[in-house]
């Protein structure tokens, strides 16, 4: 029996999907290959260490790199205890009980909140409520609160690879359920947690809408010495050299520039975290 | 005999530390709720909450009475920009997810994934800076338009955010599809690609329906990219090549100008509160209809 035309494979599907595809891919290395390209001119080692003058149309960007240094620090201190203190609750003690699942709901509704919104929390509960200021500490409140529901999830993510048979183990030996969890279950989950924090940092980083109105300024004299400072941020010089300034094509190279350091950093911080899972997955498997 | 008590004792305390951690997500989201609803009801002492749904017309003033916060032309650019954005996310979001499921070899994987991975990882405000620099200028000669920065420009930035949500979960739904299933469509004679369409993707549908449901949710609540490359002009928009003010960009354009606890500031609270119900809706049917899939499986 011959088959009918319909029984025939067409490459067509083929080609239109892979043609998709690959646009998809081409988005960002148009995006890269753009940035770069545009941005290299600026780019120097001055740009990197010195600190912007007239009017951020000489010098560098020194003031933002560090400023964003020391809030993705500060996110991370916020962030930390309580995002891996939550994932050791839900992965070690909780019980399916209706606080467990109600934990569990708050922490993926969290994950949907718009940015922006956070931002309004910020403002409201520390810079206004808590009298914070708009400052660094505020800031960081805000985006800690905002990497909260990732990092627990990747932390329980990173606890659920650990065997429950070495659980046992320790709890066979006497050892108390915290120094099990100090002794044995954290110390296996650390490469994964790793990765989860960097990467839950990584987002912090390039976060502008809830810096906003909790501390970024435009233009400071000097890096923050301290946390009640307000800071400059390079997500939020990007935004205000390339939308705010007064003479924004004069700047337009400063805006390239800044938008090129601003990817490498996050790139960096992924592929940190990309080796070091590499690196141990391999160890363990 | 004392060093166990300790031993004891502190294995409380943490227990106890631990489980605040997760009560503090709680209090988070519950704070999140409280403070927005406070600040809503605070302005709908002084406008009606008629006049914020049916006013047309979004011209906050300082002071004196001619102020107007009518929520309806940020509600329309909302969820204008973001149709667009759907409309071409979709196809090539499912598209890729197929391909990279059912096509990829596993050396075109290895690239692939990472790839989607890193468009993922570009902070908004540079996809908003590439708005302003690649895609303006590309729509204003395509289209014959003095400038570019319109809702067709936040619909394409916002389409490229959504893509990686999209494609990621899309591509988890498409892989879970059982590979018996597949097989009894091609031993009846199907081929290939009619086992796709005819099999495989009406049994992952569930999963990338979540898929489309968060990546919308993502556009919905996305500010930088639309603040920087829509324009923000204040009016009803009529057509894609309109510029658009989305109450994300709106909030962000006012809250850093406007004194603290004015009937202004409260109105920006109120249009979050409205922002906030919409992504949380949008979450939870993204859910349920994600959790409907696990009951079958």
């Amino acid at each position: 029996m011959k088959p009918t035309a319909s029984h025939q494979e067409s490459p067509a599907p083929y080609l239109w999907l892979l043609a998709g595809t690959l646009l998809v891919c081409l988005f960002l290395f148009n995006i890269l290959f753009f940035i770069f390209f545009r941005g290299f001119p600026a780019l120097s080692f001055d740009f990197l260490i010195q600190y912007p003058t007239e009017g951020m149309t000489q010098g560098g960007i020194l003031p933002a790199i560090v400023g964003t240094v020391l809030l993705t620090l500060m996110t991370a201190v916020v962030a930390l205890p309580f995002g891996i203190g939550c994932a050791i609750y839900l992965n070690e003690y909780a019980q399916d009980t209706w606080l467990t699942r109600s934990i569990r709901a708050a922490i993926r509704n969290l994950a949907g909140v718009p940015s922006i919104i956070f931002g309004l929390f910020g403002l409201a509960l520390f810079v206004q409520g808590l009298q914070l200021g708009t400052s660094l500490l505020s800031a960081g409140l805000t985006l800690g609160l905002l990497s909260l529901p990732y990092l627990i999830t990747t932390t329980e993510e990173a606890l659920k690879t650990v065997p429950n048979a070495m659980r046992e183990g320790a709890l066979a030996l006497g050892a108390t359920q915290f120094e099990t969890i100090r002794d044995i279950v954290l110390p296996q989950a650390i490469p994964g947690i790793a990765t989860g924090t960097i990467l839950s940092l990584s987002r912090a980083a390039g976060e502008t809408a809830p810096i906003l109105f909790t501390g970024a300024a435009f233009f400071i004299t000097d890096v923050p010495r301290n946390p009640k400072e307000e800071f400059m941020a390079l997500p939020y010089h990007l935004y205000m050299l390339s939308t705010q300034h007064q003479s924004i094509e004069l700047v337009r190279p400063f805006a390239y520039g800044t938008a090129a350091v601003l990817i490498t950093l996050v790139f960096l911080l992924n592929l940190t975290a990309i080796i070091i899972r590499k690196r141990y997955r391999t160890h363990y498997q | 005999m004392n060093k166990t008590k300790a031993r004891v004792r502190i294995n409380k305390l943490f227990r106890f530390l631990f489980q605040f951690s997760g009560l503090l997500c709680i209090s988070i989201l519950l704070g999140i709720f409280g403070m927005l609803c406070y600040n809503t009801i605070a302005f709908f002492t002084k406008i009606s909450p008629i006049d914020f749904i049916t006013a047309t017309q979004w011209a906050p003033s300082s002071g004196g009475d001619t102020s107007t916060y009518g929520l309806l032309p940020l509600l329309v650019s909302t969820l204008l920009v973001t149709s667009g954005s759907m409309v071409l996310a979709i196809p090539l979001g499912i598209g890729t997810a197929l391909f990279m499921s059912e096509y990829a070899g596993a050396g075109m994987k290895q690239w692939l994934k990472p790839t989607i991975e890193m468009l993922a990882a570009i902070p908004s405000v540079v996809i908003g800076f590439v708005g302003i620099t690649i895609v303006s200028p590309l729509i204003s000669t395509l289209f014959g338009l003095p400038n570019g920065l319109n809702a067709l420009n936040g619909s394409v930035l916002l389409a490229i955010m959504a893509l990686p949500t999209i494609i990621t979960i899309s591509e988890d739904a498409i892989h879970a599809v059982p590979q018996s299933l597949k097989e009894a469509s091609l031993g009846l004679g199907a081929t290939y690609w009619q086992t796709l369409r005819g099999v495989v993707l009406p049994t992952a549908a569930p999963g990338i329906i979540a898929a489309v449901m968060l990546g919308m949710g993502r556009a919905i609540g996305e500010t930088m990219t639309v603040l920087m490359a829509t324009g923000n002009t204040l009016a009803f928009p009529k057509s894609f090549f309109d510029s658009i003010r989305t109450i994300t960009a709106t909030i962000a354009i006012e809250m850093g100008e406007v004194p603290y606890q004015t009937t202004h500031y409260y109105a920006l609270f109120a249009i979050a509160f409205v922002l906030f119900i919409i992504t949380m809706l949008v979450n939870i049917l993204a859910e349920h209809i994600a959790n409907r899939i696990r009951q079958f499986q």
